[in-house]
């Protein structure tokens, strides 16, 4: 059995965490995983390089974000008192912008003029156009073609922003398409290139480094626990497509052994139906794609299957590679919510809390529900709230037989 | 136990002096029943080695050609198994043309190690070049390879270090696949003179045969390419001759040889 005090000296210094992970790359892009890797392990202890992360994170996104004790909402449901990390309230509405702000400094550092990003619900695109438009660095984007025509309001501002937006029409046309092609245009450009990946997958050292930037989630949510609740929480509620905000909030909690954690990932019309991008929930086999070893969902010969969901941001075959290991371990446990718990959770939040969430953070509400209710009101749980739902009032809307 | 077929063809290049030429096809396209006919046609056209596309949903190295070679032959539901069944069936009537499966490790990852090399091996499989598996990562299945004869084909970049050049070399067998260019396949053109001066220094580490892929098109390039190179690998022409002609399979062969016969007379000019 693993200590869990062990979990946080991953991974070891080829990526790998356990089984999983690694740099499952074609050989013209190791060289440049190589330098990323040095400068970053090189920066990632470097004082100056911390200050002027920090200083952004502060000045820039407006953090510390709030944690913030949804009483009506707990009250409503009779169970755990529920606290929501308030990711929302950062700059770009979402937690995508604590990595990309660490990434585009590294792209300067690394004298990268030009950065790519791939993004499923945009909000990883968002935050990459922002964080380029304020370096003056030129910025292109990939995005699944399905993608694009749900999304188009994150598209547009992406646009506003100066960036360059691509959609992908290849494969299924949504999140993994948009890696393979983004992929393809580093591949090229590598010379000029910094490729921000948007969640904690990847070839080593990207789940390390993305973990990293967005640790502060939970380093916050630690001492406002603290301060606000007067100990730990009992439990920590995040959704999980690739499992950047999930990772985020749970590392700084890894030793803390009496908090439990739950990753929630899209059930989409139900797992059993196969209609979902839940690959730990359905112990799908492990399998490599965009350079890591994970749990990937594909079929019996190898081949990479279409995932659903209501969220784009979940909308992906696999989950990153350190997830995978707190699975095997036990330190973390993963569930599912469906696209109908999910809606019911985006609508509830809205009226009760005046807080519209992002349908990728409404899969964590949908959890902390049920799980709430069979707990006591003397109980906390801190709910990852990732994103403003802004972005999703279309799909929204349509759902009600509204268009705009 | 015999040499295996790689080595062997490589060993009676040299003697004649000869440049090898290493046709790529995506198994299974434009559908399954087609490819052996297709592989055998290679061979007829002077082929030295083939590289047998292994179709996957996601090929993050290659060009729109094989993107959508492998779009084609997913259609068809053509499976890792179906490609080992070609290369059987390829056997009955060609027992010395070293074939190389290329692709994506995910197919054999879901295999299961064990039970691929077993039935690479059993199809007449040579070797095994994997895009995204480096030496690091193929540690696991290396030992397997060496027990059941495969050889592992490994590829070299415009962008690999020295340090990670001599890794590979230690690791490589059979021949080193030089990309000719930072691209994906079927990517525009690629320049003979930085290919030279980049084989120079790898000539010093190893003696594997050195064959450059990514950019070859037509006689000329094979030819130029020839000069400073133990072969040349071409994908992309030839898949684009196949999508051409998609509809009307039976055209498929003439078409292939006619590129590669080129690419024949231009290299042993």
């Amino acid at each position: 059995m693993t200590k869990f005090s062990d979990l946080t000296r991953l991974p070891d210094a080829q990526g790998h965490f356990g089984p999983y992970g690694g740099r499952f790359v074609s050989e013209t892009l190791s060289f440049a995983l190589e330098e990323l890797e040095k400068v970053y392990m090189s920066l990632r202890d470097d004082a100056d390089f911390q200050a002027e992360f920090d200083r952004d994170l502060a000045h820039y996104v407006g953090r510390p974000s709030p944690l913030y004790h949804a009483e009506r909402w707990s009250e409503k449901i009779g169970g755990a008192q529920i606290w929501l990390k308030r990711e929302d309230l950062n700059h770009t509405g979402a937690h995508k912008v604590n990595n990309t702000i660490g990434q585009a400094l590294l792209a300067k550092k690394s004298g990268k003029p030009r950065v790519i990003a791939e993004t499923g619900a945009g909000q990883h695109g968002v935050a990459t156009a922002t964080v380029a438009a304020r370096l003056g660095l030129k910025c292109e984007i990939y995005m699944g073609a399905e993608d694009v025509e749900r999304q188009k309001l994150n598209v547009y501002r992406m646009r506003l922003l100066g960036a360059e937006v691509h959609p992908v029409e290849s494969g299924s046309r949504t999140l993994k398409d948009a890696m393979n092609e983004a992929l393809r245009d580093w591949v090229t450009n590598v010379d000029d290139t910094f490729y921000i990946i948007g969640t904690v997958a990847g070839p080593h050292p990207y789940p390390a480094m993305v973990r990293d930037f967005t640790a502060v989630i939970g380093r916050e949510a630690r001492e406002q626990s603290l301060a606000q609740i007067g100990r730990l929480p009992d439990a920590l509620v995040a959704c999980v497509g690739g499992g950047s905000n999930a990772i985020g909030l749970f590392y700084p909690f890894l030793e803390d052994e009496d908090v439990a954690m739950v990753g929630v990932e899209a059930g989409g019309d139900g797992v059993e139906t196969g209609r979902h991008a839940a690959p730990l929930t359905a112990n799908a086999p492990s399998g490599v794609l965009h350079g890591n070893r994970t749990y990937l969902m594909s079929d019996a010969s190898g081949q990479v299957s279409d995932t659903h969901s209501i969220s784009a941001g979940l909308d992906y075959p696999g989950v990153g590679p350190e997830h995978a290991l707190w699975k095997d371990v036990g330190r973390v446990s993963y569930v599912a919510a469906n696209d109908d718990a999910v809606l019911e959770a985006f609508r509830e939040l809205t009226r009760v809390e005046g807080i519209m969430p992002a349908l990728e953070s409404a899969h964590a509400l949908a959890h902390a529900k049920v799980m709430a209710a069979s707990m006591r009101p003397d109980q906390h749980i801190v709910v990852n709230l990732s994103g403003r739902g802004d972005k999703d009032i279309h799909t929204v809307a349509k759902l009600d037989g509204l268009e705009f | 136990m015999t040499m295996n077929r790689i080595d062997q063809r490589f060993a009676a290049l040299k003697a004649q002096s000869r440049r090898a030429l290493i046709p790529y096809i995506t198994a299974g396209d434009p559908a399954p029943q087609y490819t052996v006919g297709f592989m055998h046609a290679c061979v007829e056209a002077g082929a030295d080695v083939l590289e047998l596309g292994v179709p996957f949903s996601d090929p993050m190295a290659d060009g729109p050609v094989i993107q959508k070679a492998c779009e084609r032959a997913l259609k068809h539901g053509t499976r890792l198994a179906d490609v080992l069944d070609m290369v059987a069936s390829f056997r009955e009537t060609d027992s010395t043309t070293p074939v190389v499966l290329m692709g994506y490790l995910n197919p054999i990852e879901r295999m299961g190690y064990e039970a691929f090399v077993r039935r690479a091996r059993d199809a007449g499989v040579d070797g095994v070049l994997m895009v995204d598996m480096p030496p690091e990562e193929a540690t696991a299945i290396a030992p397997l390879f060496a027990e059941y004869g495969l050889q592992s084909i490994f590829l070299l970049a415009p962008t690999t270090s020295s340090t990670r050049a001599a890794t590979i070399c230690a690791h490589g067998e059979g021949y080193l696949y030089y990309v000719s260019l930072k691209g994906v396949t079927g990517a525009a053109s690629l320049d003979v003179e930085a290919v030279a001066r980049q084989l120079a220094p790898l000539r010093e580490m190893t003696d594997l045969p050195l064959c450059v892929g990514f950019g070859i098109r037509d006689g000329e390039t094979a030819a130029a390419v020839g000069r400073v190179a133990d072969g040349v690998i071409v994908g992309s022409a030839l898949v684009s001759r196949i999508a051409e002609n998609a509809e009307r399979p039976e055209a498929i062969p003439a078409a292939l040889k006619a590129v590669l016969g080129d690419m024949r007379d231009a290299l042993d000019r």
